[in-house]
This record gives structure tokens, sequence and C-alpha cells, in this order.
């Protein structure tokens, strides 16, 4: 499998999957930590991949999801948003609903 | 020094240091009806804030609309910008947070 082809598998076979700098246990970047620290508020699972581990995963990543940011947060193989948008929605309520569907079938 | 000081001319001249008023430039660019409003969060010229409000924004998912604006900053994003928060709305939305 190819960096890219490993990194699209990663999107659609984990329910929730994050690409972050650093780790979920030592956040190497604020705006990631932001996005973990969500995601345990809530308690959820997820799987995540650390970018600063090779230089090209963030650039496969970012041609695949046509984001040039991290963190980077998919549920259910969608992309959900960046820091940013990951703390509107956790602000404004919607992040739960959003986190609660992972696993459901989306068309 | 003073060579230091050509060169430094010479980046800024070719945006290779950015400010929140090219930031803004680029994003109208792309966006001429947008109000646009930058700040320099850092006081680094490479970490910035930025409200974009439009009506392009209308009908798009936020990931749509932040996809807009990183189109408008094109290589300078994640080059010159290091990291941009961003806040993007549609002008009615944006009077309704702000009434």
């Amino acid at each position: 499998m190819s960096l890219k082809e490993e990194i699209i598998n990663d999107i659609n076979s984990n329910q929730i999957m994050l690409f972050m700098k650093g780790t979920p246990d030592m956040p190497q970047c604020g705006f990631s930590n932001a996005v973990v620290q969500a995601l345990n508020h809530y308690g959820v699972e997820y799987n995540s991949t650390n970018v600063l581990a090779d230089p090209d995963i963030r650039i496969k990543l970012s041609e695949f999801s046509n984001w040039p940011t991290i963190p980077q947060l998919f549920v259910n193989g969608k992309l959900i948003g960046g820091a940013d948008i990951t703390m509107e929605l956790h602000n404004n309520g919607q992040l739960l609903d959003i986190l609660d569907s992972a696993g459901e079938k989306t068309e | 020094m003073i060579h230091n000081f050509v060169l430094y001319l010479v980046r800024k001249f070719f945006y290779l240091i950015m400010d929140p008023e090219k930031v803004k430039d680029l994003i109208l660019n792309e966006i001429p009806d947008a109000h646009v409003e930058v700040i320099d969060t850092t006081g680094t010229k490479d970490h910035f804030s930025a409200i974009v409000i439009s009506d392009l924004f209308i009908g798009k998912t936020m990931v749509q609309q932040h996809q807009i604006v990183y189109k408008a900053l094109g290589r300078f994003l994640t080059n010159e910008i290091h990291a941009l928060q961003l806040k993007t709305l549609p002008k009615d939305q944006w009077a309704k947070e702000n009434s």
C-alpha cells in the first residue's frame, strides 16, 4: 500500500480519525491539543496519526483532503474540519451529534 | 546591516514576509465582496487570526467556506503563514451574532 492509500484507509476504516501534530498524550501544537481536549471531553474512542512522524504524511493527506493545515478531524470518512471548525461545533453543541453519528451508515 | 535591510525589503516586496494587510488583500482578491478583518496574533507576522464575512458562503458547509479562504491564500498558507485561526460566515449570520 502506498502512503496515500494508507492514509485513505485510515480515514475510511476508523469511525473517528484525527491527524495531528504529536500524540493525544503529548500534543505538539495548541490547535491539535484543542481538538484532543474536545474529543476527550466527550469520551469517544478515536485513532490518531502524528503527522510529524513523516513530512510526507501531511503532503499526501492535504492532497487528498484539500485542506492545508493540521489538525484534521474525520468522522465516518468525512472531513469535519480543523481546530477552528471543531471548536465552533463544540461550542454550538453540534459536535456531540456528529461524534454520536460515528459508526452509523451515512449516505 | 544595510545588506540585511535590503534583503528584508526584497522579501517583503515578494510577499515572503506577511502582514495582516497582505493576508487581507489575498482574501479580497478571491472574494471581492468580503468584509475581512485580520490580526497578527503573535506579532511575528506568521500567525494570524481572520474573520471573513461574505454571502459567497451561503449554502456552503463550514469546510467548504474555509477551503475558499485557504485557496485564496494558496501556497502562502503553511509557508509564510504558519497558522491561521479562521472564522467564516455569511452577512446575515454575522448580523445575527452581533445584534
